[in-house]
Formats: C-alpha cells, sequence, structure tokens
C-alpha cells in the first residue's frame, strides 16, 4: 500500500492504542454492569459499600436511654412519647465524646411544627390541640409554663 | 426478483427477526432482578397519619450533610387544601424544613393566599422522596455509569464518577433529584443507605412521631410494610410514566402527582 495510506493509519492506530492504555489504568476493575444488567446496574461495584460506610449521625432513642434512662423513662408516660429525643435535643454524633453537650433548640417554632393550629380535615394534623402562634403568649418561650416532657395541661 | 426468491427472502428475514427478538427476552430486567429473592427495599407512606411537622426534612438533610439553607432537599413535604369550588392550592415552602406553621399558601407569583377555614373541603399533607423504581429513568439517561441501581433496589449515585451533566435530574419525573452545592455532583435519596444496610431505620421514618413513614423489605413476606403494600389500598405516584415507584401511597388523591 501507498505510503499516504500507511501513514495516517498509523497516527489512528496509535490513538486508539493510547487511548485503550488510558481506559485500563483509568477505569477501576469493579466497573461493569452488575445484577441490574447494562441498563441499570452499570457501575463501579464498590460505590455501593462506600454508601454503607457514610456515617450516621442519628443514634435514636435506645442510644440515648444508654445514659439518660431516666428522662427516656418520663417521656415514655407522657403525651409526647412519639416524638424522638434528637427532634429537640439535636443529632446525637458522637456524644458524649464529640459534641460534648448538644443544643437543645427550645424556641416557638419547634413548637409550632405541630402546635400551630391549622384546619386540615382528612389529616391527622387536626387532631392535636393547637394554638395561633401569632395570638398565644408572644415572645415568650413555651417552655417557660410547659413541660415538654410532660406537657399536660393538668399538671400545669 | 422471482416469486420464488422473494418468498425464500421473506421467510428468512421472518425467522432471522423472530430469533432476535427472542435473544431481547434474554435481557428481561424482571429475570435479572429475580436473581434477588431475599431483599427488595420499599417505602410506604401514610397520608393520613402526616401532620406536616417537617422533622423528617430536617432529619434528612442533617443525617446525610445537606445545607440546611440551600434550597435543596431529598425528602419534602406538600400541603394540599382543596376548596369546596374545587380549587387545589399546593404549597411547600422550603420543603417544609420548619414545617407548616401558617395559614397562608404560598402560591408562587401569586403571592400568600389565604383559604377561610370554611370553604375548605379537604386538607391533607404528603411527603415525598425519591421513589427508587424498578426501572428507574435516572439511571437509563446517565451517560458515564455514575448512577445506577443496587440488587437490592436502592438507586444511587457514586460521587466521584458522576460529571454532574444533570441528565438525570432532568430524567427524573419526580423531581427528587438535585445538584449538590458541595460535592457538585447529582444527588437524591439513598433510603439512609448506610442506616438500612446496617439494620437501622432511615433517618426521617426515625423523626417521624407519627409513623407516616415506614422502611421495608418488599421480599419478605411478614415485613410489616410489605402486608400493608399487599394486603391494603395503596398508590403509587405518576404510574403512567412506567417506571414502577416503590414507594407506595395509603390515601392519594388524584389532585397529587
Amino acid at each position: 500500500m501507498k505510503n499516504h495510506v500507511w501513514r495516517p493509519l498509523f497516527v489512528v492506530i496509535g490513538l486508539v492504542v493510547c487511548i485503550l492504555t488510558f481506559r485500563m489504568f483509568y477505569i477501576p476493575d469493579d466497573f461493569g454492569a452488575q445484577d441490574r444488567g447494562y441498563t441499570f446496574g452499570f457501575h463501579r461495584l464498590s460505590n455501593e459499600q462506600e454508601w454503607k460506610d457514610y456515617t450516621a449521625k442519628y443514634k435514636g432513642a435506645e442510644y440515648c436511654n444508654e445514659c439518660h434512662f431516666e428522662k427516656v423513662d418520663s417521656l415514655s408516660q407522657s403525651q409526647h412519647e412519639m416524638i424522638q429525643c434528637e427532634n429537640c435535643h439535636g443529632a446525637a454524633f458522637d456524644h458524649p465524646e464529640n459534641p460534648e453537650k448538644l443544643v437543645i433548640d427550645s424556641s416557638r417554632d419547634l413548637c409550632i411544627r405541630c402546635h400551630s393550629e391549622l384546619y386540615m380535615p382528612s389529616s391527622g394534623r387536626n387532631d392535636i390541640p393547637g394554638i395561633d402562634p401569632n395570638q398565644h403568649n408572644v415572645g415568650t418561650e413555651c417552655s417557660e409554663c410547659h413541660n415538654p416532657h410532660n406537657p399536660s395541661l393538668e399538671d400545669m | 426478483m422471482k416469486r420464488r426468491d422473494f418468498m425464500k427472502n421473506a421467510a428468512v428475514f421472518v425467522t432471522g427477526v423472530s430469533v432476535s427478538i427472542s435473544a431481547l427476552e434474554l435481557l428481561d430486567p424482571q429475570e435479572v432482578l429475580a436473581a434477588n429473592p431475599e431483599l427488595r427495599w420499599g417505602f410506604l407512606v401514610d397520608t393520613h397519619k402526616c401532620i406536616g411537622c417537617g422533622f423528617c426534612v430536617k432529619a434528612c438533610k442533617i443525617e446525610n450533610d445537606i445545607p440546611l439553607e440551600a434550597n435543596v432537599t431529598r425528602t419534602w413535604v406538600e400541603r394540599y387544601v382543596i376548596k369546596k369550588d374545587g380549587d387545589v392550592l399546593m404549597d411547600s415552602p422550603k420543603g417544609a424544613l420548619n414545617g407548616f406553621t401558617n395559614k397562608d399558601i404560598d402560591q408562587n407569583r401569586s403571592g400568600m393566599k389565604k383559604v377561610d377555614d370554611k370553604d375548605i373541603a379537604q386538607a391533607f399533607f404528603v411527603p415525598k422522596l425519591c421513589n427508587h423504581c424498578e426501572t428507574p429513568a435516572c439511571v437509563q439517561v446517565c451517560p458515564v455509569g455514575a448512577t445506577y441501581q443496587a440488587k437490592d433496589g436502592a438507586v444511587l449515585v457514586d460521587r466521584s464518577w458522576c460529571i454532574g451533566c444533570g441528565y438525570c435530574i432532568m430524567g427524573c419525573p419526580y423531581g427528587v433529584r438535585f445538584f449538590h452545592p458541595i460535592e457538585h455532583v447529582a444527588d437524591k435519596c439513598t433510603f439512609c443507605y448506610h442506616r438500612i444496610s446496617n439494620g437501622g431505620n432511615t433517618a426521617c421514618a426515625q423523626a417521624c412521631p407519627t409513623g407516616a413513614r415506614m422502611i421495608g423489605n418488599l421480599r419478605d413476606p411478614n415485613d410489616p410494610l410489605t402486608k400493608i403494600v399487599m394486603g391494603e389500598r395503596v398508590g403509587v405516584l405518576r404510574d403512567e410514566y412506567g417506571t414502577k415507584p416503590q414507594v407506595f401511597y395509603i390515601g392519594l388523591n388524584k389532585e397529587v402527582h
């Protein structure tokens, strides 16, 4: 074959070899079609484990109960028993090591998430005692009168 | 062409086409999925129980390191108010990060709208999250294999592999994907893969005071979620897209999409 055919052909072959070599080093060994086939499962398999190793921040009431069992116990006998400790006290992370103390959210904004009165027929919201936050003791924190661990109005 | 040749060619063509179509059948995703009969994550939302407190949204954002004030979220809660005259109003201020504390309904350009209690026929909350579809449209459009479905049905994003093209964000019919403002990759609900894979509950379901959210294994007939999904009347969102969503809803209305 003539020279003018071979020369560009060498360039093309060289390029293909370069791309294939780069691909060999760049693409991880576990990359490919996995359990769900090419359409839905084409990925790097080790990424699944990476997601499984993500750090959890919320530890749940059982974790709190290991030390603060008196508080957990008193809450579990009140009307607020369905509320997780961490919803108001903040995510535990590695408490008590890091952070040493959790910051309690005792703002009105937190309480009115549930207790701001809305008219919501066909929703559980209607069954919760509610107030109008613009009328009900504006400027004071709810916890000054209501004990969040025992919100029963009879004990006030 | 002679008639004999035409008949011969036609016979060869028909046989060839039917053989290649039967080859496609071999790649049926359902069959591939059947290889994992033990575990398929599913989710159940009971809209009757949701009170719109938004603790799920807050917990999700903190658990998964999504900036609180950024206008993106992996899960959100929508409020629907259906008036007696048939008008439907919907809003979700900040995705309900701080719950619903106001009777005013955000109608975007038309401003805040106040609806008189006596005009309301129905009003309820609908939590939304990734549906972890059986045939996810978002995965199909990824050009680099960065988003995928794991064996157990969870749809995840490989952050080191995503190029941020945004096809999946556009491809999702439910709008659950967004661009992560810090990681600069596509992001979405993982069903708290790190929690459920290690025997835990999702952060949103754990934070929910009323048990409106539930995660479970659809392959286990004794799972409380499976019992409800199999035994009660549940619906899914946007069934017509053919994505086969795996988040089931109790108490869906036609107004909810």
